[in-house]
């Protein structure tokens, strides 16, 4: 084989000059046998002498072969490519590709290569496209090699990376060149070199390669075995219990299987008869005490296997060792890797704890837009907004019926953001109008209030756009993540929500410190009485502030609904972290809700990513540790003494 | 007369403002003290730190013939311990008659269990009955708290207090708001009230402070600015500055 | 019970007495024991119906009479169901186990009982252990016991907490419906040792009675939760009158105020919450039984928030009320939602009230808070001789956790 790759390179290298020496067919039909009737065997023959003809079009012809597109008319035994022209066949030329005439089926026959004639044709192909000068097609080699690593790729890779002239396609190479040297380069040294090489790379793809050197296989012996590559021996009890080491005695032959529980009861059924076994009454035989008695007996007897005791079950363990063993056997290589393994795991510990910082930030970000909202509502007016998420769920789907209007996504998130920010002005607007203005110093029939408001409002979403999660599309520039290694990446929509949190957070520190509203809104909130006789209209404000907070919320729903789905009960899912959100953060103060989302986004992170298999779980927890929280901080994180934060 | 409440040095502070600042006061039983001092002097937070509901920076607060300590005490504590308190708005329970809120004044065991197996005593009525004659409201037992007027929701709250039979009394601006008739009354009543126990006064009105003739402390941003008989106050010049000085 | 409690309490007299009438009605008209007017079904609705209002009594009085608005009541409701669903489970499949044991040659052992048990209940969520929480499963009085601790200690130690750190209003309905939800959230998984979102199922089979129909076993729990609520009513009459409800009463109105009267308000609310939620854990465990089915679902915070719906409606702060407002509601909303209700053709559109109901329910409740904020308990109002004052105290605190001006204003 590797004789061929030296050809192909000599050929590729010296192509022009000699392309026109010979051509396809003629080849083909000094090996007519073999290429109609092709098998795994005698393959090669025919690939070698393809190789080192280097023919141009060898490669297009290599895959037609192996993709069953290649035909031979029987009647003169040449090989034709063919396209379908009615019930008949148009004949091509295999090395001009042009139509030399047309033929009925019955006279030709399809070559149809079995599985391994295929395997050995795209190995062959694999170093062709190695070095085609078609870029795509080059890419697609390496991608074929990166998929199935085999030791026989490693030699055509190394010997097309000279004169690969893409760069980045060269890097390539010589890191898949690299981990295919890890795996099966010729010597020790070459092997070790080439695992050094890879330990500043965190990608799956190398620790891949790494954990399949470190590859070890479980074993037990009387001693351990010499010239073995030992990785670690067990203590019993202690990484193995006396069961599995036991089991693995049985496998290893080492000693004889133990009778069960359920041996014992099948061996006396089967002994069973007239209700007796060895002449004890069955009824007496419903502990596993009685039965061990009857079954020894049984045994005593010859009918049934001896047990074996648990003394001498013991002793056969005790005279064993159980270890781990390397499949790969030269030490000097899997010590190399392991070393290069725990430098790249403390390298990805560390890119997982960012990766889990950015998941954290977008989570929190997600929040405090949810929340953010609500905080002004009851920091403002010391109303509690149950229909709050039902708020966050007409944002989303005003941005889902501004997509059917408007076909084009990014024009219709650009409507549908002020468009839900309206919308929901609108309802919150109404709603303090026709409700909660008659409720105010009654904050929990307020809460109720609203929650009739909540159900009628979700009920209503239900009943007009149905129970099927609605899509809201984001725009083809948010699709994708930026990927900074292996194991950091965030997507573009988080990232826009992020952008989307910090630009409302400076808008509502904005609106609250520099404008006429703002002063008169921290007026109200600190004073309603006195902010009335200073010619303040405390219901002008109530009502602004209310539409502003559910305003907020519509624009968190669309940013919730690009990433997640529309739906009736989507408030729902939300409303009682942002509940969280405001009491942790505490009340009334933008940089509370802050540092409230931040903690609850990061606690929630932290929480899975200790326990990653279970959401469930983790937000428990996190419910419970608020809960516990709020007893140290009744007021919140921020709300303490002093009013450094303002508003 | 023995000293029944003893605070020295006592300090608090609010966001970095100094809310009372080295204060020392003491009250003998039985006493009437008057404490004046115009608005921010720290009447209230020395009313709320007595009572246990501030707790105070530094400072040391002494109860009683055996000076025991009331810091670290909860408000029902201290309450039972005998301190009454009766705030500047009226708040009595509207909802419940006169009857109801004397009952749950009068001094008896206060744990949940108690409450719910006590039982009405003749002995019981009787002492509600006394306390209402006492504050004039004998008629009203029956009605509603919240049906009553200002002034005898006042009176119904200093009846709460002799119920519970304290020992030191804190009575926050008790004649706002109130008819001249029904100031004399209230005076008459503390006057009386002081006869057996401790009473301290938190006004505003010079002239009701007069009437109660007693001796008067003077507080001004958080520590005693003077104290003796009204007219050795109203004489001082620190006082005179701070009232009408600025 | 003090003499004349009864006679100072005459709404108390009625009640009873309506119930005794209306207990009376039913067993005249069910299968088992009369006409059979009544379907089993109904009479199960109807039974259901007698331990919704018991908890929403209690819920009146944790709520109306202390003003605390509790949304984890139901949860308390579920814990009772799940707790008597655990022994119900465990005996009913013990027998059905045992059953097909019996048919083996060798007898079983006991350890092979529990495991087959094991795997009958745990095989949906693929685990066949009996986790610790069902160390007691097989025993009816322990889990009874269970029925009445774990709500009781739950809310013991999550009222300390909370109370301690006086948490109120606002604050404390948001905290327990975060208590609420943790727990639905817990119940959920499947190693929460409670089968996860299967719940427990097979309920309406009472263990020893297997040869009883159904419309025996719905009269009998029919009675015993007549008995319960009525039971519960003398008791939460008894607590929320004489001096007790007085105070309870007074830290709905003013919590500093009692406080300064020298009672220690924490244990006040800490009695009521902790005994509302017994109550409510024992009316779930009579609930469930006759539902045959209970899930993690049914504690989700929004059913507590249901309760708090009825309680207001039917009028907060007398019993009769909360218990006219569970039955009206939950009766009502199983007639729409059943598809009892006629449809309404308005010609371009048909409403259907399968679709509409919870529309209407959550806009009249919105009616309610805003109009007629006694709820229905207030037309007694005016048809009673006697007509009972006008409250004029708000019900409940003004604002959120730790005033800072309490009392003082």
């Amino acid at each position: 084989m590797f004789r061929t790759i030296l050809i192909i390179l000599a050929v590729c290298l010296a192509a022009p000059s000699i392309a026109s020496a010979q051509d396809l067919q003629s080849i083909l039909q000094s090996h007519q046998k073999l290429v109609a009737k092709p098998s795994a065997k005698t393959v090669g023959t025919v690939l070698d002498d393809l190789a080192a003809s280097g023919l141009s079009g060898t490669a297009d012809f290599l895959e037609r072969w192996r993709n069953k597109e290649l035909w031979v008319r029987t009647e003169d035994g040449l090989f034709f490519y063919t396209t379908a022209d009615g019930s008949d066949l148009t004949l091509l030329d295999i090395d001009t590709g042009e139509t030399v005439g047309t033929a009925i089926k019955k006279d030709l026959k399809q070559i149809r290569p079995n599985g391994g004639v295929r395997k050995a044709i795209a190995s062959a192909l694999v170093q062709f496209q190695l070095s085609d000068p078609d870029i795509a097609r080059r890419t697609a080699a390496v991608d074929a090699i990166a998929r199935a690593m085999t030791a026989d790729q490693l030699a055509p890779l190394q010997a097309a990376i000279d004169n690969e002239p893409d760069a980045a396609l060269k890097a390539r190479k010589t890191r898949l060149a690299g981990m295919l040297a890890a795996s099966f380069a010729d010597t020790t040294e070459a092997r070790v070199a080439a695992i050094q090489a890879l330990s500043d790379d965190i990608s799956v793809d190398v620790r891949a390669v790494l954990n399949q050197i470190l590859t070890t296989k479980r074993a037990t012996a009387a001693a351990l075995p010499e010239g073995a590559n030992i990785a670690a021996q067990l203590t019993v009890g202690q990484d193995i219990s006396e069961t599995e080491a036991y089991a693995m005695l049985v496998d290893a032959d080492l000693a004889p299987a133990r009778v069960s529980a359920s041996d014992i009861l099948s061996a006396l059924t089967a002994n069973a008869s007239d209700g007796r076994v060895a002449d004890t009454p069955v009824g007496t035989l419903n502990t596993l005490e009685a039965r061990a008695k009857v079954y020894d007996t049984l045994a005593a007897a010859g009918t049934v296997p001896t047990r074996i005791t648990d003394a001498e079950a013991q002793r056969l363990i005790e005279t064993h060792v159980y270890f781990d063993a390397y499949i790969e056997k030269d030490p000097a290589i899997t010590q190399a890797a392991r070393l290069a393994l725990d430098g790249i795991e403390t390298r990805v510990a560390v890119s997982q704890a960012a990766d889990l910082t950015l998941d954290a930030l977008s989570l929190a970000s997600i929040y405090f837009l949810a929340a953010i909202g609500l905080a002004v509502t009851f920091g403002v007016m010391g109303v509690i907004n149950m229909a709050h998420g039902e708020f966050i769920m007409m944002g989303a789907y005003t941005g889902y019926v501004v997509q059917l209007f408007i076909p084009n996504y990014t024009a219709s998130i650009i409507v549908a953001l002020p468009l839900a920010f309206a919308v929901t002005f609108a309802a919150g607007v109404a709603m303090e109008r026709l409700v909660i203005r008659w409720l105010y110093h009654r904050p929990l029939e307020t809460l109720l209030a609203t929650f009739g408001i909540s159900i009628a409002l979700q009920q209503l979403a239900k009943n007009i756009f149905g129970t099927q999660a609605r899509p809201l599309t984001s725009p083809a520039w948010l699709d994708g993540a930026w990927v900074i290694n292996d194991v950091i990446a965030i997507s573009y929509i988080r990232i826009a929500i992020f952008v989307l949190a910090l630009i409302f957070l400076a808008l509502i520190v904005w609106i609250l410190r520099k404008t006429r509203l703002g002063l008169e809104v921290r007026a109200v909130t600190q004073n309603p009485g006195m902010a009335a006789s200073m010619g303040i209209n405390p219901d002008r404000i109530n009502m602004l502030t209310f539409g502003l907070g559910s305003g907020i919320a519509g624009i968190a729903g669309v940013a919730i609904g690009l990433y997640a789905k529309v739906t009736s009960e989507m408030g729902a899912d939300y409303i009682v972290q942002s509940f969280m959100t405001v009491v942790v953060g505490g009340v009334g103060n933008v940089w509370g809700t802050l540092a409230g989302a931040t903690m609850i986004g990061f606690l929630q992170k932290g929480i899975e990513w200790f326990n990653p298999s279970n959401t469930l779980a983790a937000q428990t927890y996190m419910i419970l540790f608020i809960i516990l929280f709020i007893q140290f901080r009744p007021k919140g994180i921020v709300a303490l003494k002093g009013r450094a934060a303002g508003d | 007369m023995s000293t029944l409440l003893e605070m020295s040095g006592v300090s608090v502070s609010f966001d970095g403002f100094k809310a009372i600042n080295n204060l020392s006061f003491q009250i003998g039983e039985p006493e009437l003290r008057a404490i004046i001092g115009p608005n921010g002097a720290g009447k209230t937070t020395f009313m709320d730190i007595i009572t246990g509901k501030t707790k105070p920076d530094e400072g040391r607060v002494l109860w009683g013939d055996k000076g025991t300590s009331l810091l670290g005490r909860s408000e029902s504590q201290i309450a039972r311990a005998g301190i009454g308190r009766k705030f500047q708005k009226p708040t009595v329970f509207e909802a419940q008659t006169v009857r109801e809120n004397i009952a749950m004044a009068l001094k008896n065991s206060r744990g949940p269990f108690d409450v719910l197996f006590y039982r009405k005593t003749a002995e019981g009525a009787a002492r509600i009955e006394a306390v209402a004659k006492e504050v004039g409201l004998t008629e009203e037992l029956p009605r509603p708290a919240g049906e009553l007027s200002h002034g005898k929701k006042q009176w119904l709250e200093i009846g709460m207090l002799l119920a519970q039979d304290p020992r030191l009394l804190l009575v926050d601006e008790p004649a706002a708001g109130m008819t001249p008739a029904e100031r004399e009354h209230t005076t008459d009543l503390l006057k009386r009230m002081a006869e057996t126990r401790a009473v301290v006064v938190v006004e505003h009105d010079m002239e009701f402070v007069r009437r109660l003739n007693c001796k008067v402390t003077v507080l001004h941003e958080g520590s005693v600015l003077a104290e003796g008989s009204l007219d050795h106050v109203t004489a001082n010049q620190d006082v005179i500055d701070v009232y009408l000085g600025r | 019970m003090k003499p004349g409690f009864l006679s100072q309490n005459p709404s108390v007299l009625w009640f009873l007495a309506a119930l005794g009438l209306f207990t009376l009605g039913v067993t005249v008209l069910a299968e088992a024991t009369g006409t059979g007017a009544l379907s089993t079904s109904f009479v199960k609705t109807l039974g259901k119906t007698l331990c919704l209002c018991l908890i929403a009594i209690a819920m009146d009085v944790v709520w109306g009479y202390c003003g605390i608005l509790s949304l984890g009541h139901f949860a308390f409701f579920g814990i009772g169901g799940y707790a008597i669903g655990m022994w119900l489970m465990y005996a009913r499949t013990e027998a059905i186990v045992s059953e097909s044991m019996a048919a083996a040659v060798i007898p079983p052992t006991d350890q092979e009982v529990i495991d087959a048990i094991g795997t009958q209940i745990f095989g949906v969520v693929g685990s066949s252990e009996f986790p610790v929480i069902w160390a007691f499963s097989d025993s009816l009085f322990l889990q009874l016991l269970m029925v009445v601790l774990i709500p009781g200690l739950l809310a013991l130690v999550f009222g300390w907490l909370a109370f301690r750190s006086r948490v109120t209003g606002v604050y404390l309905s948001i905290l327990t419906q975060a208590m609420t939800l943790a727990l639905s959230l817990y119940l959920f998984q499947n190693d929460s040792g409670l089968r996860g979102n299967n719940g427990l199922s097979g309920l309406q089979n009472i263990p020893g009675f297997e040869d009883t129909p159904q419309s025996m076993i719905s009269i009998a729990f029919f009675w015993a939760s007549a008995l319960a609520l009525g039971l519960g009513y003398l008791l939460f009459a008894f607590v929320t009158s004489g001096k007790m409800g007085s105070v309870i009463r007074g830290i709905r109105d003013d919590e500093a105020r009692v406080r300064f009267l020298g009672y220690h308000v924490e244990s006040y609310k800490l009695f009521v919450f902790t005994l509302t939620a017994v109550i409510a854990g024992i009316a779930g465990a009579l609930y469930y039984p006759q539902a045959g089915i209970i899930n993690p679902a049914e504690i989700a915070p929004i059913a507590s928030i249901y309760l708090a719906v009825w309680v207001a409606i039917g009028g907060r702060g007398r019993l009769y009320g909360a218990v006219i407002g569970a039955a009206f509601v939950s009766l009502l909303s199983s007639w729409f939602t059943g598809g009892g209700a006629p449809n309404v053709n308005l010609g371009v559109y048909t409403i259907q009230w399968t679709d509409w109901w919870l529309v209407l329910l959550g806009l009249s409740f919105v009616a309610v808070t805003l109009f007629a904020p006694k709820g229905i308990g207030g037309l007694f109002d005016a048809i009673a001789v006697r007509r009972t004052p006008e409250r004029v105290g708000d019900y409940g605190p003004d604002k959120g956790a730790l005033r800072q001006e309490e009392g003082t204003e």
